[in-house]
């Protein structure tokens, strides 16, 4: 797929596979419950030791003096004002009022600085920890949390991206992990495709469809055993037990109210999605909010987009510190880089990789802390700097991964994380 | 002393002054004695130059951001600006050191877009992100209505020349006229081609941008954008609906060919029946003179840097225009020698 952006430039990142594409034709019916964790009581029962991850990313480079490293009356500063946080001394944009008073559950990185101002290579350096190669390709974090963070038979992929449009898929995202950390891709948040078996096929015929085709793969499995050979087996079992999990994706099964608390917008309802996910134990889940390339009317954009962000990530922030559940789920708030200290002539700001802002929040991350800082007009780091390697390591530190281990990928120990680089060093609890 | 009209002629038009500032401007507005041109810029300050001879005066300790909208009481004695702090400040027009005499959390912390006052001078019409448009009385600051029925951001208002009606303007295009005596709605216009969503970059884009009704008070000028094929890429085309102000529908599009990026940010109509539009984006700053007529431009004028913001001097001739170059230029509507 490529995404087109307003500057024009074209992001080749992801070629989806529709290993589900035709899940309901491939996978028998089966009955059973769900453990679906709709109270914080019942949320808290999930293991304790068990991490998970949530990356917001907002697309297309989200303004970090319009969010988290507000400038108000420098020359770079815009319009908007700075408000306090329910944490003394920090501030953030005027647009945030709802996550401010979330703030003593957030850590602000704002010493980033990624020397990368081209969409595609920010997101994939962001996304993988590492510059992109034509040599090489590199696991996601989504693929590697799934990997390093799954449970076990589950029944659930570990790797969800939410969508912010289209249709659903797997995504070509895992790279030597192999296409079973590939992401499962949600389109708008609807569940995957071909969830439900047609009435046309009964459970009967369904069932002894699945036999024979058990039976076929075992005997070709049996003589031609490779990684995709054993990722196509894996996505006909897994979308069986998708289709008795069913219910986990259908955000439709959550009350009115929920979905009033989080806005009746798409990422209200898909951050409400995502709540739900991480309750039912899947490890790691993206969402995208869509568009922040602002070259052209910046404080508009920023209002209308962030009108919508700060509600809904507010309430998931609440939510999750309310159900004991940041404790061992792993927030991160990112772009592909920030945006240009200058207003350019039409009130627009352009790409800058060069000074700016990351959120986090959860697990080993400090509650209510800035980490790092940019000068006065925000045009550079000036205090603890930190680049997507370290970034990534850190992410993986705070949900207890070794970052510099390896994975052993058919007898070859891969790294996890960049080895040439390492986790931030000061911030972790 | 009010100046006397003059017969513009658009086709003479050239810059004869211009004059810096700190920072890129926004905004600007004569006041009603034609002795100085106001303006806003992207700071919490309002300079204002004197056209005789340039001089700066800077007006700050008022606002806490920038200022998009400036207004004078009838007389001139006083400029009320409204910021983008969502309040309202009154300044002595000629003081040799400005102070803030009066401030009124008009639009609580959302921005003020608009400010227009009515024909008689008894009222000061503000419109802005919080979707209200609110009269005041422009000699205390008392409030005298409050209009609410826009569902988005408010971005223009203008007065009938009858001053019993205001016209607003939205983001999504569409335009209210209110009876000032009772509060109500009138009618609502369809202006939604001023308007548009991109499904791909999820956002919403345009918007009623300017408005001015004919001397007559027989046509609606409503400008902005259209044809926004990448919003957040400044590639739009400036648009102009002309409504027939008594039946409401719309009678003209007025466009402007050739422009491929632009937006009208502002609109006046001339002692000449011209309708003239100030327009910014890729393609540069411009004037653009209509007649109500024709769809297209009959002429127009470049300007040396991207606009911003443009009004109209008393004399009917100079016109103030604000650039992103930080300059304001004055434009004279008549031949160099007149």
């Amino acid at each position: 797929m490529s995404l087109r952006y307003p500057c024009r430039s074209t992001e080749h990142g992801i070629a989806r596979r529709q290993f589900l594409g035709n899940l309901a034709a491939g996978a028998g019916a089966m009955v059973g419950g769900l453990g679906v964790f709709n109270t914080p009581a019942l949320a808290s029962m999930l293991k304790s030791d068990q991490k998970r991850i949530v990356v917001f990313n907002m697309h297309g480079g989200l303004s970090q003096l319009e969010s988290w490293d507000p400038k108000p009356g420098t020359e770079t500063g815009g319009p908007f004002l700075s408000i306090p946080t329910s944490v003394p001394g920090i501030h953030v944009s005027e647009l945030l009022p709802m996550t401010a008073q979330q703030m003593h559950h957030l850590c602000l990185i704002r010493g980033v600085n990624t020397s990368e101002d081209d969409h595609g290579k920010g997101a994939y350096l962001m996304m993988t920890g590492r510059r992109q190669t034509p040599a090489a390709d590199y696991p996601q974090i989504g693929a590697v949390a799934a990997k390093a963070l799954s449970v076990a038979d589950s029944g659930l992929p570990g790797h969800i991206l939410i969508t912010p449009g289209g249709g659903g898929g797997r995504g070509n995202d895992s790279a030597w992990l192999g296409p079973k950390y590939s992401s499962v891709q949600l389109g708008n948040g609807n569940p995957p495709p071909n969830i439900v078996r047609p009435d046309a096929i009964t459970e009967q015929s369904d069932a002894a469809r699945q036999e024979f085709r058990r039976k076929v793969s075992e005997r070709f499995l049996n003589r031609r055993r490779t990684a995709v050979t054993e990722a196509f087996t894996y996505s006909f079992e897994q979308a069986e037990k998708l289709m008795v999990q069913k219910d986990v994706f259908d955000v439709s099964k959550e009350p009115g109210s929920e979905h009033e608390r989080y806005g009746t917008h798409d990422l209200g309802r898909h951050c409400l999605l995502a709540r739900r996910l991480l309750e039912n134990g899947i490890s790691f889940v993206q969402l995208s909010h869509s568009n922040y390339d602002t070259h052209n009317e910046n404080f508009d954009f920023h209002i209308e987009q962030l009108g919508e962000f700060d509600r809904a990530f507010s309430t998931f922030v609440a939510d999750l510190a309310d159900r004991g559940m940041l404790e061992s789920t792993l927030i991160v708030v990112l772009s592909e880089f920030g945006r240009t200290p200058n207003v350019n002539l039409y009130y627009g700001r352009d790409h800058w990789s060069k000074a700016w802002s990351v959120c986090t929040a959860g697990c080993r991350m400090p509650r209510g802390a800035v980490f790092g800082a940019t000068n006065a007009n925000g045009t550079e780091v000036v205090e603890h700097q930190v680049d997507h390697g370290n970034l990534f390591h850190t992410y993986l530190q705070a949900v207890g991964v070794d970052s510099t281990g390896n994975f052993s990928i058919d007898g070859r120990d891969m790294p996890i994380a960049d080895p040439s680089s390492k986790p931030i060093e000061g911030l972790l609890v | 002393m009010n100046s006397i009209e003059l017969m513009p002629d658009p086709k003479q038009a050239h810059v004869v002054s211009q004059w810096p500032a700190d920072r890129p401007l926004i905004s600007c507005r004569f006041d009603p004695q034609g002795k100085y041109v106001f303006c806003g810029a992207e700071d919490a300050g309002i300079s204002r130059f004197s056209l005789a001879d340039g001089t700066r005066t800077a007006f700050v300790g008022g606002h806490s951001t920038w200022v998009k909208s400036l207004a004078f009481t009838k007389d001139g004695g006083h400029l009320i600006s409204g910021g983008y702090d969502g309040k309202l400040i009154w300044w002595e027009t000629a003081a040799a050191t400005p102070v803030p005499i009066r401030s009124i959390a008009a639009h609580g912390t959302s921005w003020i877009r608009s400010l227009e006052l009515s024909p008689d001078g008894s009222l000061l019409a503000s419109a802005g992100n919080d979707s209200r448009v609110r009269l005041w009385n422009p000699a205390d600051g008392s409030l005298l209505q409050e209009f609410s029925g826009h569902e988005k951001h408010v971005w223009s208002v203008t007065f009938d020349p009858s001053g019993r009606f205001i016209a607003t303007g939205d983001l999504g295009g569409i335009v209210k006229e209110w009876e000032i005596a009772t509060g109500k709605e009138i009618r609502s216009c369809d202006g939604k081609e001023l308007w548009s969503y991109n499904g791909g970059q999820q956002v919403d884009f345009g918007g009623v941008r300017a408005l001015s009704v004919s001397r007559d008070g027989k046509l609606l000028a409503a400008g902005g954008l259209y044809k926004a094929s990448n919003p957040l890429g400044a590639v739009h085309e400036p648009l102009v609906l002309l409504f027939n102000w008594e039946s409401g529908a719309i009678e003209k599009k007025l466009i402007a060919e050739g422009i491929t990026q632009g937006v009208v940010w502002r609109l006046r109509w001339l002692a000449d029946g011209s309708l003239m539009a100030v327009d910014g984006g890729g393609n540069g700053g411009y004037l653009f003179f209509w007649k109500p007529d024709t769809e297209k431009d009959y002429h127009r004028f470049q300007l040396p840097n991207i606009a911003r913001d443009m009004d109209v001097h008393p004399d009917g001739i100079q016109v103030a225009t604000v650039h992103h170059d930080r300059h304001v230029r004055i434009t004279r509507l008549a031949a160099k020698s007149s």
